[in-house]
């Protein structure tokens, strides 16, 4: 579903090179982890694939179902299918949360050649999502994001992302700032949206999260690379030993 | 002392197209404001308080062209219930306006009060302009009083049902108007007051606001969209103990636009607010120049301003709030912010607080910036287009301003009328 291939991104504005040549392939209906010294170039790869100006890429690719997802703007990649949930949800004073989130669907419902969803079932399907998530009436009502706390910023990344029903789910450190039962809710979330059809990408740096979500792959980020990928006891490995051995170990 | 030879010059010149109409009770106070025209000549461009906009072309002996401007829309405020007060080229127009009556409320037409000896506005005309004078001078509103040629005169006494809606149709492409309304609104007392429409193709307006102690006005104007029109206008308003004065402009195109509102607090625990809303393209030029002074105690006075502006637009912010002696409690806030959608257009502003009581509280800023990226990325990411984040975020920019229209259908429209114009263009 996702490939990445041989991967080189660089910063437009200085000479500094931050990802050095990533493959991955995340398949439909695979759940791939990603876990990585700060620093190492996660976030940066995530923003790649969403489409955040400022990056150059100087090598390599990245296809979704064979489309070339570089080529495309943020919101053509968006209807393609590819959503990020920010590591860093963004404040926007004076856009009611509400009305960003039916702009968003319909603009992507529009941009597949589907009918703009009702008030009426937009209003019933957010309202249902919302409560899984514990998101209360009034956090719908507020300016997105604005005066959320850290938790709360990160439920709504996966209230968008449950709206949204993207193919390629790509959650950059999403339970950082969760507490236990908020960190419960969130996996169920995006459990619930696990199919044959949906791959996702998670990036974390810790083994808690991934307690909840289970993923198939592993696979540890350092300097730019994927340096090492397995089964979900790389994560374990990593959770006891630090990455010390990891990296001793390719280098 | 004598004026420089330019500023003679173009006052002379000015003066020599004008004639004061049939004075009646106002015209001590009609020829009052020809001696201050004349004694302070009328702006120039080396006026501090015109350094940011040039005034020729609202000085000059006669109006410039300025084409009608067409489109299907219809007319601001016209799916409301108000009484309509029709200008046409500033000239009152009987046929197009309602009966001026209703309950809680007199309106007298300016020539009317002309013919009378007296009347409850001639405590007030000209008699707010000539105050405002100092310490800033304001030439161009004493002009309005000396040769103003049509106005209504609005004394509220209750609570009228509807708005009073003062429309100004423009008509002809060299039109010249010069309105000068009068409003008084007695002790607890409320009204609201529409305006809207280009006027003409040049327009000075002033109004002069009296709100006695518990009395409230809602002001609501929308300038007209004649993209080559021009105007001064001046609101004078001075507000008595417990008194509500609440003020949004919205401005969309003209080619010159300078509104000045000066505020006096004269009564304790009284509340003022001044907004403004304006979008301007090209050669758009938006200027609004604010003084609120606080003479009492415990009043607030809020400045909320915001400008868009794009392909070249000016936009000018001069505001000022003073603070005398002896006005304690003071709660004064003012900011002017501007979001320029390239780097063509500017934003110039002179804030400016002055205080000489020591139990105040007061805060300004301005600021000038782009379409926040993050923002902007954060909606694309979730599959909004370019152009619709970046208009979300422009009336997102917008709504601190539009926040200030306290009746939730009014604002709606002005975020309609707002909405259109970022479609409209680009
Ligand atoms: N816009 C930028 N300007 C300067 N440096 C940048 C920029 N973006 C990324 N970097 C640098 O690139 C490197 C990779 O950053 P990135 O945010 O991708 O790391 P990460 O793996 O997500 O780290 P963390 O685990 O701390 O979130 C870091 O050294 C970072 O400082
Ligand atoms: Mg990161």
């Amino acid at each position: 579903m996702l490939d990445i291939k041989n991967l080189h991104v660089k910063l437009e504005e200085e000479d500094k090179q931050i990802l050095k040549g990533v493959d991955l392939t995340v398949e439909a209906g695979k759940v791939h982890a990603i876990m990585g010294p700060n620093g190492s170039g996660k976030s940066t790869l995530s923003y790649v694939l969403s489409g955040r100006d400022g990056y150059e890429v100087t090598d390599g690719t990245a296809t979704l179902n064979g489309e070339d997802l570089l080529e495309m703007e943020p919101e053509e990649r968006a209807a393609a299918g590819v959503f990020l949930a920010f590591q860093y949800p963004v404040e926007i004073p004076g856009v009611g949360n509400m009305t960003f989130l039916r702009t968003a669907v319909n603009a992507q419902r529009k941009a597949r050649g589907q009918d703009e969803l009702s008030a009426a079932d937009f209003l019933k399907e957010v309202r249902a999502k919302a409560k899984a998530l514990k998101i209360d009436a009034d956090m719908l009502k507020r300016p997105v994001n604005v005066g959320f706390s850290g938790g709360e910023k990160k439920r709504n990344e996966i209230l968008q992302m449950a709206m949204l029903e993207p193919k390629m789910c790509i959650l950059d450190e999403t339970d950082s700032g969760l507490d236990v039962d908020a960190m419960k809710l969130v996996s169920e979330g995006v459990n619930a949206l696990r199919d044959e059809g949906r791959g996702f990408l998670v990036i974390t740096h810790y083994q808690r999260l991934l307690d909840h979500i289970k993923p198939d792959v592993v696979h540890i980020m350092a300097d730019g690379r994927i340096v090492k990928s397995g089964g979900p006891e790389l994560a374990l490995e990593v959770e006891h030993n630090g990455y010390a051995d990891i990296l001793a170990e390719v280098n | 002392m004598a004026l420089p030879q330019a500023k003679q010059t173009a006052t002379d010149e000015r003066l020599a197209t004008l004639n004061m109409p049939d004075a009646g009770c106002t015209r001590k106070a009609r020829e009052a404001a020809l001696a201050r025209v004349c004694e302070m000549g009328l702006p120039g461009r080396r006026d501090e308080y015109w350094k940011y906009t040039q005034p020729d072309t609202l000085v000059s002996a006669d109006a410039p062209f300025a084409a009608l401007f067409h489109n299907d829309e219809p007319p601001m405020f016209d799916e409301f219930d108000r009484l309509k007060i029709v200008f046409i080229d500033g000239v009152f127009s009987p046929e197009d306006s309602d009966e001026l009556a209703m309950d809680g409320v007199s309106i007298d037409r300016l020539e009317d009060i002309c013919c009378k000896d007296i009347h409850w506005a001639k405590e007030l005309y000209g008699v707010l302009e000539a105050n405002g004078q100092n310490p800033v001078q304001r030439p161009l509103a004493a002009l309005n009083t000396a040769f103003a040629s049509d106005g209504v005169a609005i004394h509220v006494t209750g609570k009228p049902a509807k708005p009073i809606s003062l429309i100004y149709r423009h008509a002809s492409e060299t039109s010249d108007a010069i309105l000068h309304h009068v409003v008084r609104v007695e002790s607890g007392a409320e009204v609201t007051i529409l305006e809207n429409g280009p006027a003409a193709s040049r327009f000075n307006k002033c109004m002069e606001i009296d709100i006695a102690d518990g009395g409230t006005l809602h002001h609501i104007r929308a300038q007209g969209r004649d993209h080559q029109r021009r105007a001064a206008t001046h609101m004078f308003t001075r507000m008595g103990t417990e008194s509500v004065y609440k003020s949004f402009t919205l401005t969309v195109n003209g080619v010159l636009t300078r509104n000045e509102q000066v505020v006096e607090l004269t009564g304790d625990d009284a509340v003022a607010h001044v907004a403004g809303a304006c979008v301007g393209d090209g050669e758009f030029h938006h200027d609004d120049t604010v003084f609120v002074t606080h003479d009492a105690v415990n009043c607030e006075s809020r400045q909320v301003f915001k400008k868009v502006l794009r392909n070249g637009a000016t936009g000018v912010f001069q505001g000022k709030i003073l603070v005398k002696e002896g006005a304690q409690k003071t709660d004064g806030y003012q900011i002017s912010q501007s979001l320029l959608l390239d780097e063509d257009s500017q934003f110039l502003a002179k804030p400016e607080l002055e205080i000489y009581a020591d139990d105040v509280a007061c805060s300004h800023g301005s600021t000038s910036g782009a379409i926040d990226e993050t923002a902007l990325f954060y909606l694309r990411s979730r599959g909004v287009s370019v152009r619709e984040a970046t208009n979300m975020l422009t009336l997102a920019f917008l709504a601190e301003a539009v926040q200030e229209v306290e009746d939730e259908a009014l604002a709606e429209v002005i975020v309609t009328r707002l909405q259109d114009w970022l479609a409209r263009r680009r």
